[in-house]
Formats: structure tokens, sequence, C-alpha cells
């Protein structure tokens, strides 16, 4: 049994909460008290059925508002997988959160509305997947019941995506027919459509292989905090800990301290006090260097090989999520995994529309929720990985210095 | 399963290893929030993982109110023994006589809302910066939007509207002087998961967590346990009961429920088959209203 991350992306009343609500009961993930809350609630509505969208709305606000505006999260699992979902708005005033939502989605479900077919929302909604590399890509063609289960209507939209996908890049599509309201295709096959020749909506979610989404091959360790225990017995102990976050590392490895650029090699790997010959990602251990050199926070281990670059000026992809607007010049702080340096935004070079993928050519701010691409020079240098080809060393996030608040997160490109 | 693949138990658990290093990388004086219950003994564990052979890069903190169970209050002392950590414990009767608050009254009267008071005092107290907690989003509805580092006013409030964004497994633990994180590393887990994890690497667990006997009241559908902080009345049902405890709080607002299960299989199988939330079947203070735990969050309430 492992672990799916994914998020669901949709239009204000694609159907997203009743998805979710369906996937949560279907799973009996949902309990009697928590149903008979939701019960009383809907009872407030008119219609009185129950309202699986209610699961999903957490804060009393989007309760009162009837939307969702923040991420939420949601867990089920099933004898095979461990699902966690992150439940994002779809508005275009709330990219930041779907940003957020998707930055460690091993899927993402994109809602239709089979009346509407693909929208301005959903070219959105996948550019914002195929900017933050979500590997696989699942098309959920809701409200089936409300187009009379037609296979037209479904081909249609299917060839529409297509060319969004085509033009994205997105590799792993799957398209299916569905309706969450009354649960075709989530769990089991409905027989409502004899057309459809894929799975149902959870057995593609159980299936999807997202072991090979790993990098084995290109070993990164970033140094969270070095274990010093100074006691008589442990004098000489120093080890580095942090979560090794691609790659395998074996004991005798010759490696490479970066951005310092230092050689030694591995003595030892320690996990839970326990010696192991190899470790590898996602795992957190202590690593042990033959050399006595000095090591600290922010500090990448990396198994000769192919490097990270090592640079103090990046090219990024920016999705800006401040109210005050991003202007070339700004000083922020700049984090990638445990490397914490300051830095400042030399140039905005385009502004990418999220709906439509057009560039506007040096504009003079970002405001929030804009997309840019933008130069960035650091005070010191760090030790990156182009976002498209290892994820997990090619995210940052800037930082305001004087609000303390995360501004904007960076792919590098 | 290839040789290079974790399952869910081990993903999970690298993922709350990862956090908590993250704590110590950049706080200067975080603490631990103990309290004796499963995931708080979940979360030791973790710590142990995540530094030894070196020291806890933070204490043991403990806010008693008074009236916790006494099995949870001498295992707590045992395991901060055992593991040689340092613990901190403070009293929310102390802050009751010197600030002079008012108790709740009535029959279950929680001391649930001043324990607010008692935690913010011993923040300042310390200078905390940063306050590690078992609180999994899987709880209840407002906590599945609360990120895994999350930002506290100097009235330890959170802000719903203003959370910062969390992306990757990048944690923004930036804040201003008097700010202090309140921070979950196991977020992502849920009740299943927590004690699938503590069958796996054998964690002791206070006894009340097996069935025993146990003298209990039976209120509202629950059964609460006799004890010194609940007024009876005659007309009160009160019966022996084999139970145990599925989440472990306060006397007066933790229920028991009723069970045979005297091993962790025996458990586990229990609440697969369940049919209530863990909060909905043991926790009275949630059933006030809808929001009632986003209300008591925004107060400071962890
Ligand atoms: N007929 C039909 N209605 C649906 C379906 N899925 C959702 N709905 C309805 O569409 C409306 C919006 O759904 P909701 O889940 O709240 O949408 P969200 O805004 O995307 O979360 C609600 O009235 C649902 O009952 C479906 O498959 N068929």
């Amino acid at each position: 049994m492992d672990i799916l991350r994914f998020i669901t992306a949709g239009s204000v009343d694609d159907g997203k909460s009743t998805l979710i609500g369906r996937l949560l009961y279907d799973s009996k993930s949902i309990m009697i008290d928590q149903l008979e809350a939701i019960g009383r609630q809907s009872k407030n509505r008119e219609d009185g059925e129950i309202d699986l969208a209610l699961l999903t709305d957490g804060l009393r606000a989007e309760r009162e508002q009837g939307i969702t505006i923040d991420v939420a999260y949601k867990y089920f699992s099933t004898p095979k997988r461990k699902f966690i979902i992150a439940d994002a708005p779809g508005h275009i005033q709330y990219t930041r959160n779907m940003v957020t939502g998707a930055s460690n989605a091993d899927l993402a479900i994109i809602l239709i509305d089979a009346r509407n077919g693909v929208a301005e929302q959903t070219r959105r909604h996948s550019i914002i997947a195929s900017l933050l590399k979500i590997p696989h890509v699942v098309v959920a063609i809701n409200k089936m019941d409300l187009v009379d289960y037609s296979h037209d209507v479904y081909n249609n939209i299917v060839i529409d995506y297509a060319e969004v996908a085509r033009n994205l890049g997105l590799k792993d599509v799957t398209y299916i027919p569905i309706s969450a309201l009354n649960g075709d295709n989530i769990v089991e096959k409905s027989d409502k459509y004899p057309w459809y020749e894929g799975e149902s909506l959870l057995h593609i979610l159980e299936n999807t292989e997202v072991q090979n989404d790993i990098n084995l091959t290109d070993g990164r360790f970033p140094v969270q905090y070095v274990i010093r225990p100074q006691t008589e017995d442990l004098h000489d102990y120093r080890g580095y800990a942090g979560k090794i976050i691609s790659g395998v590392y074996r004991k005798g490895d010759k490696v490479v301290v970066q951005p310092s650029g230092i050689e030694s090699s591995i003595a030892a790997i320690e996990k839970d006090g326990k010696e192991i010959d190899e470790a590898f990602a996602p795992q957190s251990v202590v690593l042990h260097l033959k050399d006595d050199i000095d090591i600290s926070r922010g500090d990448t281990i990396v198994p000769t090989g192919i490097q990270p670059n090592v640079t103090n000026e990046l090219e990024v992809l920016l999705c800006w999520m401040d109210n005050k607007p991003l202007v070339p010049g700004n000083k922020y702080l700049l984090q990638i995994n445990s490397r914490t340096v300051r830095s400042s935004i030399r140039e905005i070079q385009y502004k990418l529309n999220v709906n439509t993928l057009q560039k506007e050519e040096a504009p003079d701010k970002a405001g929030l929720n804009d997309v840019v691409k933008a130069v960035i020079k650091t005070a010191a240098p760090i030790a990156w990985d182009a976002y498209a080809a290892l994820r997990s060393n090619g995210g940052a996030i800037l930082i305001d210095e004087t609000s303390c608040v995360t501004v904007g997160a960076c792919m590098i490109q | 399963m290839s040789k290079y693949q974790l399952d869910y138990l081990d993903q999970l658990e690298s993922e709350s290893i990862h956090i908590l290093r993250e704590v110590a990388g950049q706080f200067e004086r975080p603490a631990l929030l103990f309290s004796g219950g499963k995931d708080s003994i979940t979360l030791v564990h973790l710590a142990l993982k995540a530094f030894r052979p070196g020291k806890f890069p933070f204490p043991l903190v403990h806010i008693d109110t008074g009236h916790n169970f006494p099995e949870a209050l001498r295992f707590r002392d045992e395991l901060a023994a055992q593991i040689g950590e340092k613990l901190i414990v403070r009293h929310v009767g102390d802050t009751i006589k010197l600030k002079n608050l008012t108790e709740q009254k009535g029959k279950f009267a929680s001391r649930n809302a001043l324990q607010t008071y008692t935690l913010l005092d011993t923040i300042e107290e310390f200078g905390f910066d940063a306050c590690i907690g078992g609180a999994r989003r899987d709880e209840e509805k407002a906590r599945a939007k609360e990120r895994i580092f999350s930002v506290r006013d100097e009235f330890g409030q959170w802000n719903p509207k203003l959370q910062r964004p969390e992306l990757w497994n990048t944690y923004n633990g930036k804040i201003h002087k008097g700010e202090n994180v309140r921070i979950f590393p196991i977020s992502n887990w849920t009740e299943l998961d927590v004690w699938n994890y503590i069958r796996r690497h054998n964690i002791e667990l206070p006894p009340i967590y097996y069935a025993h006997e146990r003298e209990v009241l039976e209120f509202q559908g629950q059964l609460v346990a006799t004890s010194a902080f609940i007024q009876l009345e005659p007309t009160d049902k009160i019966s022996v009961k084999k139970v145990r405890y599925r989440t472990v709080g306060d006397m007066t607002c933790t229920a028991a429920v009723e069970s045979n299960a005297a091993t962790i299989d025996d458990i586990i199988s229990e609440i697969i088959a369940t049919k209530t939330s863990e909060r909905g079947e043991t926790r009275i203070d949630d059933r006030v209203s809808e929001a009632a735990m986003e209300d008591r969050k925004k107060n400071g309430y962890f």
C-alpha cells in the first residue's frame, strides 16, 4: 500500500465537492456523525436531499458563501492505496491556492461540466497543472446524466481537450465520463455508458503508477540539521540529518558538497539509529562523511555524477501570491529545500495569461495570482535543478522579510 | 514492490521526521506539546527517530488541566524519564488561582477553554517560538485546512483567512517577535494510520487505550468515567462497563467506548468497523455547534 496525492480542479458548480463527497462516501470514509451533521445542514436547504458537497467545505465563511476558498485536505483509503486529496478552489481569484495544492500532487482530476465543454477555467487549471508538473491528469467529464449519456458530447470534449493537452505537453492524460451526483463510474463502472471502455475513476486512482515519478538516479540530500551529541562516548559524532529528495545513497559513495564543491565520501548511513548500506528517496536518514569538513543546514550532499546547477542567478516561472505587487528590484528571502538566501528580482521578462498562455512582454509589475517569467539574483549561490527535470530540487518560495509571509512560488527553468 | 519503494507508513514517517528536523533547523526555542495521548506519544517516537543519538532540540511541555487521567500522567512521567528528555509541566489550576479566572460550572465543567491561558503564559514564560502538536487534518473540518506550519499571533489566534501558502515540502518558519508557530508533523496521518504505525513499531501506550473495567455514567448516549471532576446527581445512570478510550483528553470531556479490545489488533479491527468518527464518538466539547472547533482554534486553542 502506497500513497497517491491528488488535486481536484474545476469551476464553481462543475461538481467538485459532490465528486469528493462521493469518493469519501462510497469508500466508507464518512462516519455517521459527520453524515448527521451534514444532514442537519442540508435541511436548511430547499431541496432537502443530503448534500455530499457539504462534507468538503470546511470553514464557516465558506459554508456561508457556499464556496471553497482555501485548500482543504481530505483522506481516504482502499486496501490498495492511501489517498490524500488537496481540494483547491478553482476561481481565478484563488489561483495561488490551486498552485499550493498542485505543488505536491501526483495527479490532477480536471472536472468538466459536460454541458459546457472545455471552458476558460479548464484551460487555466490545465495550465497550472502543467506549470507545476503534475505527472498525471485525469479529465473527468461530469454531469453526463444531463446530456443523456451522449457518446458524441463526450467525444467532442475529448477532442477539444486533447488539443489543450498537446499544447501544454501534458503527457499522461486519461478521460472518463461520470455523474458525480449519481455515482456513475466513480467506484464501479456504470452500465449507462456501454461505449466507455476505460475503468472506473477509483480504479484509475488506485492503479496510476507513481513510483516511477520518483527520481532514483540523481542523488540530492539537503542537510536540515546537524546532530552533535557532544557527550563523552559520542564525542566525535557528527551526523547530517535530512531527507533524500532524489536518488540512492550507498555507503562508500564519493560525494560532493554543494554549493562549496568540497569532495568527500559517505562513511556511514544511519536510519533509526541503525547503520544501513543504502538509502533512497524519500527516506529521512543521517549521513556521516569520511572527512571532517564544515557542513551545515542549507548544504546539499550529492553523489559524484550529474551535479545540480550551482549559480546565483535563476530564471524562474513565478506565481505571485501577495497583495503587494512584485516589482523589479524588490528583495526577498528565497528558500529552496533547507537553504535560505537573500535575493532580488532582476527583471520580469513576461507575464503569462493563465487562460490563454499568451505572453505580455516586460510588464512593470506582477500582481496577486499573476504568473510571470522572472530573473532572480541571489546573494549566495544555490544548488538547483530545473523544475521540469527534478521537481523536488527545482521549486523555491519567496518570503517577504518584513511581513514574513510567503509571497511567491518559483519553478526554476 | 520494488526494492526502492516505501509503503505508506514509511512515507508518512519520513515526511514527519522531515518536518521535525525543519523545526530544529528553523527555530530558536521550540517545544513539543505532550499530553500522554497516542498522537503525542507517536510524535515522541518520531522525534527519537529524527534526533537520536542526539538530544531533542526541544523540551516536552504538558499543560495539565488538573482533569487528566492519572494513567496518562503516570505514563507521561515514565516516558520522559525513560528517554531522558526534559519535561515541563504547567497547571491550569495555578493560572486559575493566579489570574482569578472563572471556572465553568455544571455537570461536566470543563477546563478546556482555560487551558489556552496556561498555554499562552507558558509560551511567554519560556519564549517558545514554535510548538509542535499532534493534531491531524482528518480529525475535523477546520483542521483539514490548517497548514503544517501554522502561524499564531501573540494572542495565540489562528486566522484561517490569512494562511500562508505552503508549497512542496518547503516550510516558511519566519515570524515576527511575539508570534509563534504551531507545527503539526502528523497532519497527513489518519486515526487508522496512527494505530497501524503504533502496531508496526510496538509503541507502548497508557493502559486506558485498551479495554478495561470502569465505572461510567451514561450521558446522551456517551459513556463518561466517574471521577471527582464530575458532579453526579441521584438520577444518573451509573454502571461498570468494559471500555477503552479512543482519544485521551480531559476526564470531563472525553467519552469512552464499550470494547473488549485487549490487543492493538483488536483495536484496529474495531476502528475499521466503527461507524462514528473519532471526535464524534469521544469528544463532548465538539458538540456545541458545527463551528465549535473553528471558533476555539481562532482563540488560541491548539
Ligand atoms: N445532474 C447532476 N448534477 C450534479 C452532478 N455533479 C454535481 N451536480 C450538482 O451541481 C451543483 C454543484 O455541485 P458542487 O459539487 O457543489 O460543485 P463545486 O462548486 O464544483 O464544488 C450541485 O447542485 C450538485 O448537486 C452530476 O453529475 N449530475
